[in-house]
C-alpha cells in the first residue's frame, strides 16, 4: 500500500512538469513579455523604457531559458522559467501584479470557499441519493418515468439562471437572506445558506439521474435476485443490498472532487462575492493577472492529482475486491 | 455588387454540413447504420426533439451565410468600397427586427420606453413621461384599436395560418407515403392521426405546427411590437436571442469537428499498439485533463487576447475579429474535452484488439493501418457518436458560463453567455428588466433540453449495452 502511494505520487511529477512547461509555453513564448507590458501599460504610454520598467517591476526582464550573462548555475537559475515556473513546485506562487503576496492570498480565501462547497456537497449527496433510490425503488412506473423528465429538464437550465432567479426570489422579492457578502464568526450561516442550496438545487438534476443508473445497474445483478428469493423485502433489499453496493462508485466520484473543493466555484462565488478562490481566479482573469492564473493552474493540478490518488485509496478501502498493483 | 464574406467558422460549418450530407446518403444504403438511427426517430420525444433542433440549425445555417453591402455614393475610378458591416442571409430574412432601434428599455410589447424623458410639446411646454417607443405599436396611433385586442386578432390570425399549414402539411405527407405505400390516401391520413405509423408523424407535424405558429407570430407580431423588449442599447432583445443561435450551435459542433481527429486517432493508435506509444498517449491526456478546464481555457484565451491586441492590422472588421476569436475558443474546448473520448476509444481498442476477428486479420497478414481503419473504426463508432451528442448540451451551457467569467466569445459578439453577462445586473433595477434575462435563457434552455432528450435517444439506440436490457 505503501509503496503503491509512493509510486502513486512519483507519477505524478512528470505531469506536473508537463503543466508547468505548458503553461510556461502559454504565457512567456507565444507571448513575450513585451507584449504583455504593452497590454498592461495600454495603447497610449508605450515607450521602450516604460515597457523595460514594466518588466522590471513584475520580474519579467530576464531571458526566458538560459541567462548567458550570468557565471555557473545561475545561467539557469536567473531566468524567468526558474524565476516563475520551477519555484511552482516549491508553492512559492510569487506576487501579483498589485504586489500582494499570492500564497498568502490563497491561504487566506480557502475558508470560504470550504464554507460554501462542503454543505454544498454533503447536502447535495444526501438529496441527490434520496431522489436516486425513489426512481431505482419504483424503477418503470410513472414515479420513475417523471422523476427522468425531471431530472433531464432540471439539468437542461443554465447553472446561472438558479443563481440569478434564485437570488431574485428568495433575496430580493422574499427577503429571506441577504443577496449576496460573506461574514466571519456565526453570521456566515446567514450568508452561506443561498449559495448552498442553490448549488444543491442545481445540481439535483444531473446527480441524481446519474446516481439511479448506479441503482438501476446493481438491482439488476444476481445477488439481488437471491436475495428477493430468499423472500426479502424490497425496502430491505434496497437499503441493505443495493443502497452499499451502489455506494462505491458515488463515494469514488465524490473523493475524486473533494481536493478541488478548495478552488471554489467560479460562478457561485463571484454572484454572490464570496472572497473564496473562485471569485480570485475570477478576478484575476478580469484584471490579467497572469501570475495569479498561473499559480492557480498549477495548484488546481496539484489538487486534481491528490484527487486521482485518494481515489485509488479509497477504492482499497470500500471495494475488498480491488488489490493495488 | 455584394460581396460574400466567408468566415473561418463558416467554411467549417459547411464542411460540416457536407460531412452530415454525406453521412446520410452513405447510410441509406447500408442496413446495419441505417437500423439504429430508425430506431432512434421511433421514439416520440426524440422526433420532436429532432425536429426542433432542425429549426435550430436551419437559423444557423441562414445565419451563416455572410456578405457585405457596397456602400454607396464612391463608386469612381471603379472602385467599390465595401461597409464594414457584416450581414448574414438571415439578417435580410427577419428585415426591420434588425433595424428597428429604440433608446433604451422597453417592455416586451410596449409601446412606450421603459424609462421617463423630457418630452418637449406644441405649446413649448416640457413634461417627464414616458415618450412613445420609435417602432412599435405606431399602427395603433392610426387605427382606433386597442392594443390587447391588436394582439389578439394577430394572434389568432398567426394561429389559424398555422393550423392551415398544418393540415396543409398532413395532407401532402399522406398523399406521399400513400403513394409510397400503395395504398389509398385516406387509409395513410388515418393511419398518421392514429399514430399508427412506424415513424411518429403525428408528433413530428405536431411540434412543426407549433413552430410554425411561432413563425407567423414573429411574422405578425415582431414587425409592429418588440416582443421581447429591447435592451440597455435598444435592440431588440427577440433579434438578439435569434442571433445568438449561431453562436451557441458552432461552439457545440466545431468543437466537436475539432477535437475527433484528435480523439479518434490517438485513442485508437494508443490502445492498439499499446507500449511505449500508449504511455504517451496517456501521459498527453492526464497531462492535459490535471488542468482544471476553466483555468485552462481562461490561460489560453488571455494569451489570445493579448495576441490580438497586439496584431490589429490581422483583421479587417470587427466580425472577423470575433469569429477568430469563436474558432479558437472552439479549439479549446476541443483540447480540453477529447480527452475522456480518447480514454473511453483506447480502452475500447484493447478489448477490441483481443477478440478473434481482428486475431483472425492478422494472422492474414493484414496491414496495421487496415485493420484500424476496417475493422477497429467502425466497431468504435458508436462511442464516438454516443460522446458527440452528449457533449453538445454541455458545450451550449459552458458558453455562458465562460462568456461570463470573461473568457468566453468576443464581447461584442451575439450569444446568450453576453446577454446574460450584460442583464444580469438588470435585476437589481427598480423596477426589474427581466426580459433579455429570460429570453436568453428561454432559449438556450429549448435548445439544450432538444438535445439533452434527443442524444438520450441516440444512446439508448446506440449503446449495446441499453440495447440487451
Amino acid at each position: 500500500m505503501f509503496a503503491y502511494i509512493i509510486r502513486r505520487i512519483a507519477y505524478a511529477i512528470p505531469i506536473l512538469i508537463g503543466v508547468n512547461i505548458l503553461t510556461f509555453y502559454l504565457f512567456f513564448v507565444v507571448n513575450s513579455p513585451d507584449d504583455m507590458a504593452r497590454l498592461h501599460l495600454g495603447m497610449k504610454h508605450v515607450t521602450p523604457e516604460a515597457i523595460e520598467k514594466w518588466k522590471a517591476s513584475h520580474g519579467y526582464d530576464k531571458p526566458l531559458l538560459l541567462n548567458k550573462q550570468a557565471e555557473g548555475v545561475e545561467q539557469l537559475t536567473d531566468t524567468i522559467f526558474f524565476e516563475k515556473s520551477v519555484r511552482l513546485f516549491a508553492f512559492d506562487f510569487g506576487y501579483s501584479d498589485d504586489g500582494r503576496d499570492i500564497s498568502y492570498d490563497i491561504s487566506q480565501r480557502m475558508l470560504p470557499s470550504l464554507a460554501i462547497a462542503i454543505p454544498a456537497l454533503i447536502i447535495g449527496l444526501m438529496v441527490n441519493i434520496t431522489f436516486a433510490m425513489l426512481m431505482a425503488f419504483f424503477r418503470g412506473t410513472y414515479v420513475d418515468v417523471s422523476g427522468v423528465i425531471l431530472c433531464v429538464v432540471l439539468m437542461s437550465i443554465s447553472g446561472m439562471f438558479y443563481i440569478i432567479g434564485g437570488q431574485y426570489l428568495l433575496a430580493k422579492v422574499f427577503r429571506l437572506m441577504p443577496i449576496s457578502g460573506f461574514a466571519a464568526g456565526i453570521d456566515t450561516i446567514k450568508f452561506i445558506i443561498l449559495p448552498v442550496l442553490i448549488g444543491v438545487v442545481s445540481g439535483i438534476g444531473s446527480g441524481s439521474r446519474w446516481y439511479r443508473t448506479f441503482f438501476l445497474e446493481e438491482a439488476g445483478k444476481d445477488y439481488i435476485r437471491t436475495a428477493r428469493a430468499k423472500g426479502l423485502s424490497e425496502s430491505l433489499v434496497l437499503f441493505r443490498h443495493i443502497l452499499r453496493n451502489a455506494l462505491i462508485p458515488i463515494v469514488t466520484g465524490v473523493v475524486v472532487i473533494l481536493p478541488l473543493l478548495f478552488m471554489g466555484s467560479l460562478l457561485t462565488e463571484s454572484f454572490f462575492s464570496i472572497p473564496g478562490l473562485g471569485s480570485y481566479t475570477i478576478d484575476a482573469i478580469n484584471k490579467q493577472d497572469f501570475a495569479v492564473v498561473r499559480a492557480m493552474v498549477f495548484l488546481g493540478t496539484v489538487l486534481y492529482i491528490v484527487g486521482l490518488i485518494l481515489v485509488d485509496i479509497t477504492y482499497t478501502i470500500v471495494d475488498p475486491r480491488v488489490r493495488l498493483s | 455588387m455584394i460581396m460574400p464574406v466567408i468566415l473561418w467558422t463558416d467554411a467549417l460549418v459547411f464542411l460540416l454540413t457536407l460531412v452530415v450530407v454525406v453521412f446520410v446518403f452513405y447510410a441509406r444504403s447500408k442496413p446495419h447504420i441505417r437500423a439504429p438511427w430508425q430506431r432512434v426517430f421511433r421514439g416520440r420525444v426524440a422526433a420532436a426533439s429532432a425536429v426542433v433542433l432542425l429549426a435550430f440549425v436551419l437559423v444557423g445555417l441562414l445565419d451563416s451565410l455572410h456578405f457585405r453591402l457596397p456602400l454607396e455614393g464612391n463608386g469612381h475610378n471603379g472602385e467599390i468600397h465595401y461597409s464594414v458591416d457584416v450581414l448574414s442571409v438571415f439578417d435580410v430574412l427577419v428585415g426591420p427586427l434588425r433595424s428597428q432601434e429604440e433608446k433604451t428599455y422597453s417592455a416586451p410589447f410596449a409601446t412606450h420606453l421603459f424609462a421617463k424623458e423630457s418630452v418637449e410639446h406644441a405649446d413649448g411646454s416640457k413634461t417627464r413621461e414616458f415618450p412613445p417607443l420609435a417602432h412599435a405599436g405606431r399602427h395603433l396611433q392610426k387605427s382606433s384599436t386597442v392594443k390587447h385586442v391588436d394582439i389578439l386578432q394577430r394572434s389568432l390570425a398567426s394561429l389559424f395560418e398555422a393550423l392551415l399549414t398544418g393540415a396543409l402539411m398532413l395532407w401532402l405527407l399522406s398523399g406521399v407515403l400513400a403513394r409510397r405505400a400503395a395504398r389509398s390516401t385516406r387509409d395513410m391520413l388515418r393511419e398518421i392521426l392514429l399514430q399508427r405509423t412506424v415513424i411518429p408523424w403525428r408528433t413530428i407535424l405536431a411540434t412543426l405546427t407549433l413552430l410554425l405558429l411561432l413563425v407567423f407570430l414573429s411574422i405578425n407580431l415582431a414587425s409592429v411590437y418588440h416582443v421581447l423588449g429591447t435592451d440597455k442599447v435598444g435592440q431588440d432583445v427577440y433579434y438578439l436571442s435569434l442571433k445568438s443561435i449561431r453562436t451557441g450551435l458552432l461552439i457545440g459542433t466545431l468543437t466537436t469537428l475539432v477535437m475527433l481527429p484528435f480523439a479518434i486517432f490517438m485513442g485508437i493508435v494508443a490502445g492498439y499498439a499499446r507500449g511505449w506509444i500508449d504511455d504517451v498517449v496517456q501521459y498527453i491526456y492526464t497531462t492535459l485533463n490535471s488542468i482544471p478546464h476553466v483555468l485552462l481555457i481562461a490561460a489560453s484565451i488571455l494569451m489570445l487576447q493579448v495576441y490580438i491586441a497586439n496584431h490589429p492590422e490581422l483583421f479587417e472588421t470587427t466580425v472577423e475579429r470575433s469569429d477568430i476569436r469563436l474558432l479558437f475558443l472552439c479549439i479549446i474546448l476541443g483540447i480540453t474535452s477529447w480527452t475522456g473520448l480518447c480514454r473511453l476509444l483506447r480502452g475500447e481498442s484493447l478489448k477490441l484488439r483481443e477478440a478473434e476477428y481482428i486475431q483472425a486479420a492478422v494472422s492474414f497478414g493484414v496491414a496495421h493501418t487496415r485493420i484500424i481503419t476496417r475493422h477497429i473504426l467502425p466497431n468504435v463508432m458508436h462511442i464516438v457518436l454516443i460522446t458527440v451528442v452528449l457533449d453538445f448540451s454541455g458545450l451550449v451551457l459552458a458558453e455562458a458560463v465562460l462568456s461570463y467569467v470573461g473568457v468566453g466569445v468576443d464581447p461584442t459578439m451575439n450569444s446568450w453567455g453576453n446577454m446574460i453577462n450584460g442583464a444580469r445586473l438588470e435585476m437589481a433595477r427598480e423596477p426589474v428588466v427581466w426580459w433579455s434575462l429570460l429570453s436568453a435563457f428561454l432559449f438556450m434552455f429549448t435548445l439544450v433540453l432538444a438535445a439533452n432528450l434527443f442524444s438520450d435517444a441516440v444512446r439508448d439506440a446506440f449503446d449495446p449495452r441499453t440495447r440487451e436490457r
